[in-house]
């Protein structure tokens, strides 16, 4: 009966320890999950292998035996599968970057002109954003889609200024002839670019230590744009156009943006727009009033407001979700496979029928779509940390 | 006594040879109990091509591949209306039949080696010979495709078309530019509206869609001449070779009928033929359905439900498509029509 008087031995057991049991636990976990993705890898193996189905990666040598619309590198239906799908990633980054873009000014426009206090601004903006909102992305797309292509034939086409012409082939502008100056000119740009932000680096030290607001705009912009202009001068100011021409079935020289493109880009630019722009508003309307009617007690102009006390601290609650609406925007840009577009999944989905390794396309397909949404993350968690509020 | 134990050996070996002979498919494959159980067959035809599938405004099927699968499924299940339609498009259409979501794939799909081997499929004897065609607007003055250099071309994504336009322009030295839209509908309407200067397929395709789709058909041309090699036919997963017996020879079965001369309206009279090819064929001696798993009238029902060959390419491509059956003749008649020995 002595025994009783001392504590249970197996209380001190290893498994009573709470660092044992977490690390056990995760063990566990991990076990598991390593488990499951093993079966389901040798489950899709054993399948396909019943069926006879060609599996495997080597399929990505072969040539791919079809032609794309458009494309950034140059592609011949003789060149390989793996070439096909990196023209369709490129496709897909080239919608989706100059959408993100377009689709950022758009939303802060409507945003701030939703807040505007000119009654006709902020109702038109309303209305843009409750349609564009309200209506499934898929529709956009098919709707922009046959607007173009109820445009006139190239034939016929529209031609808004010397050069530039518009048909349901798409929009064709001149562009200008390669010269060798042209290289230094986006040197010199580059160069202005870093100059006019030193400058602006300056005049925010200036500013903090002295209180003399230096007004940045213009100087950057003549820096910015200045140089460039200095170096064209200087190099002999060449300047040829090459011209879009009609030439048999269409145009051929200068740009053309075909019109799977504009559709496609026009659809997601505006549904997205809208999305920011409510994003962009909510972050405005979140600055307390107060704070607004402090800095006009104070004498400040009104864009001095919105630039140092409204837009920093509205930035904390616009970025978070607008970085989520960006991973939606590239996501939706699949939606070109309905209407033509060559973007990834159409590639995806006509070599996998092709070569019936779908496991594979389907594989490819994902892990692009994954990289991507992870690389645009990753930037905006950084820029969110940015513009995020400094704990001190 | 002995000659007596001799003939029993005998006729117990024969019985026994025929017994296993009978026996090769005694147990179902799976796809023909999936069928039997399900009482309905389910059948991947093409969303939308005249003459091929194409469902009328009552959202019934009709077309020679809808018909093939009538027939199908009045040789296993007794009743050519039991079956259930899955539409697919030329993407989805592998990896439905791949997956098991229909049991056959009668939707204007090229025999290739590739397909039949690295897919895991396997293709019945074709029902149909075609090749790439193209449609133009008369008033570009078109008439042959060497003069198409440049042109936007409107095709199906993941067909065979799609590489057969890309080889031929290559092998010409000549640029096109091709559109590719899953949706048949939406690919047709892009060529109606202006999108694309030609509209490629297979020829046999462009006649519905002249007649159908164009606001005035006079205003489009079908260029002569076909530019491929395309033997349409039934696929079946390559894993059930009872299943894909039985698709083969309800195929044969339709040519032998039109060979023969049995038609859907005769063919309860030809039960009584004097050929014996015939009475085999229908059932009415022999028993040539249980050798893939059917029943006796198998090939009778199938003829009762679609007619033969003829009578299905006649109702689908006579008029208004009004499609010359050329290649698609009886071998008897210069064609490549050739049904297999019922045996």
């Amino acid at each position: 009966m002595a025994e009783q008087a001392h504590p249970p031995k197996t209380n001190r057991s290893i498994l009573h320890s709470i660092a044992f049991r977490n690390i056990a636990y995760q063990l566990l976990l991990a076990a598991a999950l390593i488990f499951l993705g093993w079966y389901l890898y040798y489950n899709i193996n054993e399948n396909l292998d019943r069926q006879n189905i060609a599996t495997g990666w080597s399929f990505l040598n072969e040539p791919a035996g079809f032609d794309i619309s458009e494309s950034i590198i140059p592609f011949d239906s003789s060149q390989t599968f793996a070439r096909i799908f990196a023209a369709g990633v490129l496709n897909t980054l080239h919608v989706a970057f100059v959408g993100i873009f377009l689709a950022t000014l758009l939303g802060v426009t409507m945003g701030i002109a939703r807040v505007s206090r000119n009654w006709l601004v902020s109702r038109l903006a309303s209305a843009y954003v409750e349609i564009c909102r309200n209506v499934p992305v898929v529709l956009h797309v098919i709707f922009w889609s046959s607007i173009i292509r109820l445009l006139p034939h190239p034939r016929q086409a529209l031609e808004p200024f010397n050069g530039a012409f518009i048909s349901n082939r798409g929009l064709m502008l001149p562009f200008p002839v390669d010269n060798a100056l042209y290289p230094w000119l986006a040197f010199a740009l580059i160069l202005g670019i870093g100059g006019a932000l030193i400058f602006a680096r300056w005049a925010r030290y200036r500013r903090e230590h002295t209180g003399q607001y230096i007004s940045v705009f213009w100087p950057s912009t003549s820096i910015i744009f200045g140089l460039p202009l200095v170096v064209w001068a200087l190099g002999g100011a060449p300047l040829a156009w090459d011209y879009p021409e009609l030439k048999g079935f269409n145009y051929q020289g200068g740009i053309s943006l075909s019109p799977e493109y504009i559709a496609l880009l026009i659809g997601i630019t505006v549904y997205t727009g809208a999305f920011i722009a409510e994003i962009v508003r909510s972050g405005i309307e979140s600055i307390h009033r107060g704070q607004i009617e402090a800095s006009r007690a104070l004498g400040l102009r009104h864009s001095f407001i919105m630039r140092y006390i409204t837009i920093p601290q509205a930035l904390r609650v616009i970025v978070p979700p607008t970085a989520s609406q960006y991973l939606s925007l590239t996501k939706n840009s699949s939606l070109g496979v309905l209407i033509g577009y060559p973007d990834l999944v159409n590639i995806g989905n006509t070599s996998l029928n092709q070569t019936g390794q779908a496991v594979e396309a389907i594989a490819i397909m994902m892990l692009v779509y994954l990289s991507i949404s992870l690389t645009i993350s990753i930037f905006m968690n950084f820029y969110n940390k940015l513009v995020a509020i400094r704990e001190r | 006594m002995r000659k007596f134990f001799m003939a029993a050996a005998m006729v117990a070996f024969a019985s026994s040879t025929i017994i296993s002979a009978e026996r090769a498919f005694a147990a179902d494959g799976p796809t023909l109990t999936a069928v039997k159980k399900r009482g309905e067959l389910i059948c991947g035809v093409h969303q939308g091509r005249y003459g091929f599938a194409i469902a009328d405004k009552k959202g019934k099927w009709k077309g020679l591949d809808v018909d093939v699968c009538k027939a199908v499924a009045a040789a296993v299940l007794g009743d050519g209306n039991k079956v259930k339609y899955i539409p697919l498009g030329s993407v989805q259409r592998f990896p439905a039949l791949q997956s098991g979501q229909v049991d056959m794939l009668s939707r204007t799909t090229t025999i290739t080696l590739t397909r039949d081997s690295a897919l895991g499929l396997n293709f019945g004897p074709p029902t149909f010979y075609t090749g790439t065609g193209f449609m133009v607007r008369k008033k570009l003055g078109i008439t042959k495709v060497d003069q198409l250099g440049g042109a936007a071309i409107c095709v199906f994504p993941g067909s065979t078309t799609e590489k057969n336009i890309a080889a031929l322009f290559k092998s010409k030295g000549m640029k096109m530019t091709p559109v590719v839209i899953e949706n048949s509908k939406e690919l047709v309407s892009a060529y109606m509206a202006g999108r694309c200067d030609v509209l490629a397929m297979d020829q046999a395709g462009l006649p519905g869609h002249q007649q159908y789709d164009a606001k005035t058909p006079s205003d489009h041309i079908i260029l002569d001449g076909v530019y491929s090699k395309e033997p349409l036919a039934v696929g079946v997963r390559a894993d059930d070779d009872q299943w894909f017996d039985i698709t083969k020879w309800v195929v044969h079965a339709l040519f032998n009928a039109e060979e023969w001369g049995i038609t859907q309206a005769n063919v309860d009279k030809m039960k009584a033929s004097k050929d014996p090819n015939v009475t085999r064929l229908l059932g009415a001696t022999g028993n040539l359905g249980k050798k893939i798993g059917l029943g006796k009238s198998w090939a009778y029902d199938a003829i009762k439900a679609v007619g033969n060959y003829g009578e299905v390419y006649d109702r689908n491509w006579g008029p208004p498509l009004n499609l010359a059956r050329g290649v698609n003749k009886l071998w008897t008649e210069g064609g490549l029509m050739y049904g297999f020995p019922m045996k």
